[in-house]
C-alpha cells in the first residue's frame, strides 16, 4: 500500500528492511506518485488543474447566466463584492446596483445599492442545461437564491454588451484548456511517430526529420501561426475553426516533443534489454511498444505537461489579437479582446480578470510539470 | 571582458572555425529559398484570389479600379498563370529587392518595411540587452545563495514571469501607469516626432520610450535565463574542483567567477540561437498592444485586411531575422566555446 510509506524520504535514505521490500517491487508508476506526492507545490496546482477541467466538462453548472445573453443597459457593470455576514449571521449576497448616467460624460455609472441585497446561495437552481449532453438540470453552484430577483449578481461585472463575464469566463476556461489539450495531444501523436522513426531506424530516415525539425523551429512562430490563421476562410463554422487552430499551434508543436523522443529512442536502444529482446525475435513494434515505450512514458506525460501551457499563451495571443478563436465562441484570448484598448480598460479594469486565470492556469500546468519531470527521473536527488 | 571569455586572437586563423561559418553562411541561401516557398504557399493559402476580393472591397467602399489597373496588376503578380509560374515571378522580383506594391496602403512594400526596421531591430536587441543585463547576474546570486529568502523570490518571479503573457504584462502596466499617473505609455515617440523624419532628436526620442515596452518584451526571457543560469551554475558549483579550490582557502566570490561561470555561461550563450528570433517574433504582441511603429503591427493590419504580398514579404522578413539570430548564435557559440568548434563541421 502506498500509505502506508509516509515519508518519501524514505525511498532515498533511512529504509527499514520492510519500506525497501516495498519500493523494490514498486512499480514504476507508484515509483513516480510517490516523488511526485513528496512535491506539495506540485500536488497543489495538480488540484487547480483538476479544477479546471471540472469546469472544462460542465461549464454550464459554474456558470449563472446565459454567456450570450446581452442587454445593453447592463453595460459595464463593476465587479459585485460578496459580503458573508449580515445581521442575522452567515448570509452571503451581493448588493445591488443602480445605475446613473453621467449628465457630462453621458457615461452609466453603476454604485452599489446597499439597501437592496440580493442573497446568493450554492446549488441553486437557475436556466436549463444538459450535463455532457446526457441529462438535463437547472442546478448551478452558484448564484441568486430566487431565480425570479430583478437583479443578478455578475461575480465578475459584465463588459460592453452586458454580457456575465463570469459565465463567459468558464466557457471560455472550456474552450482555452482544451485547445491546450488537443494541440499537445496532436503534437504528441506526430511527435511520437516520427520522433520514433527517426530515434529507432536512423539511417536517412532519421536525417530528413531531422531536418524538417530544424526548419521548422527556425520559423518564426508568432507570424507563422498569425499567416496561417489568416488564412482561414471566414465562414467556417467555430468548431472547424477551433479544429484548425489547434492543427496550426501543434504544427510547430510537435518538433520538440519529437526531439525528446528521438533522444530516448536514441539511449534506450543500445540498453542489454533491447538487444535480448532483438534476439528473442520480437518483431520492430513489439520492441518498441512492450520494451521502449513503458520505459519513457512518464517522461512523454512530462513532457506534454510543460508543452500545454505554450499552446494556452499562443491561442491566448492569437486570438486577443484577432486572429485566432473567433467569436461567437468564447476563449480567453476572445474575453481579452474587449480589453483590447486602454480606454476600455481603465473604464472597465475587470475586464482584465481573465488575463489573470490565463496566468493561474499556465503556473498551474508549469508547476505540476516540472513536478512530474522531477518525479519521472529515477536518477533525480 | 575579455579576461572574462577564452577567445584567443588566433582563433580566426583556426581553419576549422572559418569552414564552420562558412558552410553555416552557404546553407542561409538554400534555407532561404525553402522559406519562400513556405511563405509563397501562405501567401496563396486564402481561398479565392486576393486582386478580386480588392476589387470587390473597393466596389463595397464605393470606389472602383478600371480594368487596365486590374489587367497591370493580374500581369504583375502573373494571376493568369500557373502556380509554378507565379512562384518564380514573385521569386524573381524578391531577388531583385522589389517586394511589390502593397494594396492597401497603394505603396512599395519595401518602403512600408523599412521604415519600420529600425525600430523593430532595436526593440529586440534593447530586450535582448537588458534580458542578459538582469538574468545573469540575478542567477548567479541565486545560485550563490542557493534557498535563501532572495532565491526563493527569484524564483517566485522566474515562475510568475514565465505564466505571464506578453499581451498581458503590457495591459496591465498601461493600466496601472493610466489609473494611477495618466500617463499614455503606449507609442515610440514623443508627439512632435511621431511623423518627423529621421534626425538625431527624433532618434534620442526613441531611445527615451523604448526602454518600456523592451522590459515588457524580455520579461519571460528574463526569467527563463535566470533559472537557467542559476541551475548551470550549481551544478557546475557541485564538482570537485570547486570545493577543492574552497577547501584551499580561495576567496568565495574569485572562486565563482574564475571558472563555474564561465562554464555556466557557454549554455546561456547557445539560447541565443532561439531567444533572439523569439523576440523578433515576440515583439508583434507587444508593438500591437502598446502601438509601436515596427512591423508587427503591419502585418497583422496587412492580414486582417488580405493584403496578403505585404504580409508574406514582412513574413519573409521575420524569417529572416530568425536566421540571423541563430547564425549569430552559432558563431558566438564557437567563438566562446572551443569544444563546439572541435565537433563542428
Amino acid at each position: 500500500m502506498a500509505d502506508e510509506i509516509h515519508d518519501a524520504d524514505s525511498l532515498s535514505s533511512e529504509l527499514s528492511s520492510k519500506d525497501e521490500d516495498r519500493v523494490s517491487v514498486a512499480s514504476n508508476w507508484k515509483l513516480v506518485w510517490w516523488r511526485f506526492r513528496k512535491n506539495r507545490l506540485a500536488v497543489a496546482s495538480a488540484i487547480v488543474l483538476l479544477m479546471f477541467y471540472a469546469v472544462v466538462l460542465v461549464p454550464d453548472f459554474f456558470s449563472n447566466q446565459d454567456p450570450e445573453a446581452t442587454d445593453a443597459f447592463l453595460a459595464f457593470i463593476p465587479v459585485q463584492g460578496i459580503s458573508f455576514f449580515d445581521t442575522t449571521g452567515f448570509n452571503p449576497s451581493v448588493p445591488d446596483v443602480v445605475g446613473k448616467r453621467n449628465p457630462v460624460t453621458l457615461k452609466m455609472q453603476w454604485a452599489p445599492d446597499e439597501t437592496v441585497r440580493i442573497p446568493i446561495g450554492l446549488f441553486v437552481r437557475g436556466y436549463k442545461y444538459k450535463v455532457l449532453s446526457l441529462f438535463e438540470t437547472d442546478i448551478h453552484l452558484i448564484d441568486a437564491k430566487d431565480p425570479k430577483s430583478k437583479g443578478r449578481p455578475h461575480f465578475l461585472g459584465t463588459d460592453r454588451l452586458g454580457r456575465d463575464q463570469w459565465s463567459r469566463m468558464m466557457f471560455g476556461t472550456r474552450t482555452s484548456m482544451t485547445v491546450g489539450l488537443v494541440a499537445v495531444g496532436l503534437s504528441m501523436i506526430l511527435g511520437v511517430f516520427l520522433g520514433g522513426i527517426s530515434g529507432y531506424f536512423g539511417g536517412w530516415m532519421d536525417m530528413v526529420i531531422q531536418r524538417v525539425i530544424e526548419l521548422l523551429q527556425s520559423l518564426p512562430t508568432i507570424p507563422i501561426w498569425l499567416m496561417m490563421t489568416a488564412a482561414l476562410p471566414q465562414d467556417w463554422r467555430p468548431e472547424r475553426v477551433f479544429l484548425a487552430i489547434t492543427i496550426i499551434l501543434a504544427f510547430i508543436g510537435w518538433t520538440t516533443l519529437a526531439r525528446e523522443i528521438r533522444g530516448r529512442f536514441l539511449s534506450l536502444r543500445e540498453e542489454d534489454f533491447i538487444l535480448a529482446a532483438e534476439l528473442a525475435g520480437c518483431s520492430h513494434l513489439r520492441i518498441i511498444l512492450r520494451h521502449m515505450v513503458p520505459a519513457f512514458t512518464s517522461h512523454i506525460i512530462a513532457a506534454s505537461t510543460l508543452a500545454v501551457p505554450v499552446m494556452i499563451i499562443s491561442e491566448t495571443s492569437l486570438s486577443f489579437l484577432g486572429l485566432g478563436i473567433r467569436p461567437p465562441a468564447i476563449s480567453w484570448g476572445v474575453l481579452l479582446q474587449e480589453a483590447q484598448n486602454i480606454q476600455t480598460v481603465a473604464l472597465a479594469p475587470w475586464l482584465m480578470f481573465p488575463g489573470l486565470v490565463v496566468i493561474i492556469a499556465v503556473l498551474a500546468f508549469n508547476l505540476a510539470g516540472d513536478g512530474l519531470r522531477d518525479a519521472a527521473d529515477p536518477y533525480g536527488h | 571582458m575579455t579576461s572574462v571569455f577564452p577567445v584567443s586572437l588566433s582563433f580566426w586563423e583556426t581553419p576549422r572555425m572559418l569552414r564552420f561559418i562558412i558552410t553555416r553562411l552557404l546553407l542561409l541561401p538554400l534555407l532561404m529559398l525553402l522559406f519562400t516557398v513556405v511563405v509563397f504557399a501562405l501567401v496563396q493559402a486564402p481561398p479565392g484570389d486576393f486582386l478580386t476580393s480588392y476589387v470587390a472591397m473597393l466596389a463595397s467602399s464605393g470606389s472602383s479600379m478600371d480594368a487596365a489597373q486590374v489587367e497591370a496588376l493580374k500581369q504583375q503578380f502573373g494571376l493568369d498563370q500557373p502556380v509554378h509560374v507565379r512562384y518564380l515571378l514573385w521569386l524573381g522580383s524578391i531577388v531583385r529587392g522589389d517586394l511589390g506594391l502593397s494594396l492597401e496602403y497603394q505603396r512599395p512594400s519595401s518602403e512600408l518595411i523599412g521604415e519600420r526596421m529600425l525600430v523593430t531591430v532595436l526593440l529586440a536587441l534593447f530586450a535582448f540587452a537588458i534580458t542578459w543585463i538582469v538574468a545573469i547576474p540575478a542567477g548567479i546570486y541565486a545560485a550563490m545563495h542557493k534557498n535563501t529568502a532572495l532565491d526563493y523570490i527569484f524564483a517566485v518571479l522566474n515562475y510568475i514571469g514565465v505564466a505571464t503573457p506578453n499581451f498581458m504584462l503590457a495591459l496591465i502596466l498601461m493600466w496601472v501607469a493610466f489609473s494611477n499617473f495618466g500617463l499614455m505609455i503606449t507609442g515610440l515617440f514623443s508627439p512632435e516626432y511621431t511623423q518627423a523624419p529621421w534626425s538625431l532628436g527624433r532618434f534620442i526620442d526613441l531611445l527615451k520610450h523604448i526602454w518600456l515596452p523592451a522590459i515588457v518584451l524580455g520579461v519571460a526571457g528574463t526569467a527563463r535565463l535566470t533559472r537557467i543560469m542559476r541551475a548551470n551554475l550549481l551544478d557546475e558549483l557541485n564538482k570537485p574542483y570547486v570545493v577543492t579550490a574552497r577547501a584551499k582557502g580561495m576567496p568565495e566570490w574569485k572562486l565563482v567567477t574564475k571558472y563555474p561561470v564561465r562554464l555556466a555561461l557557454s549554455p546561456i550563450i547557445s539560447t541565443v540561437g532561439w531567444y533572439l528570433p523569439q523576440l523578433f517574433s515576440g515583439s508583434l504582441i507587444v508593438a500591437t498592444v502598446m502601438n509601436l511603429p515596427n512591423i508587427g503591427p503591419l502585418l497583422l493590419r496587412s492580414l486582417i485586411q488580405q493584403d496578403m504580398y505585404l504580409a508574406g514579404s514582412i513574413l519573409l522578413i521575420y524569417c529572416m531575422l530568425t536566421i540571423v539570430g541563430t547564425l549569430i548564435s552559432d558563431i558566438l557559440l564557437a567563438l566562446f566555446d572551443p569544444r563546439i568548434q572541435m565537433e563542428g563541421t
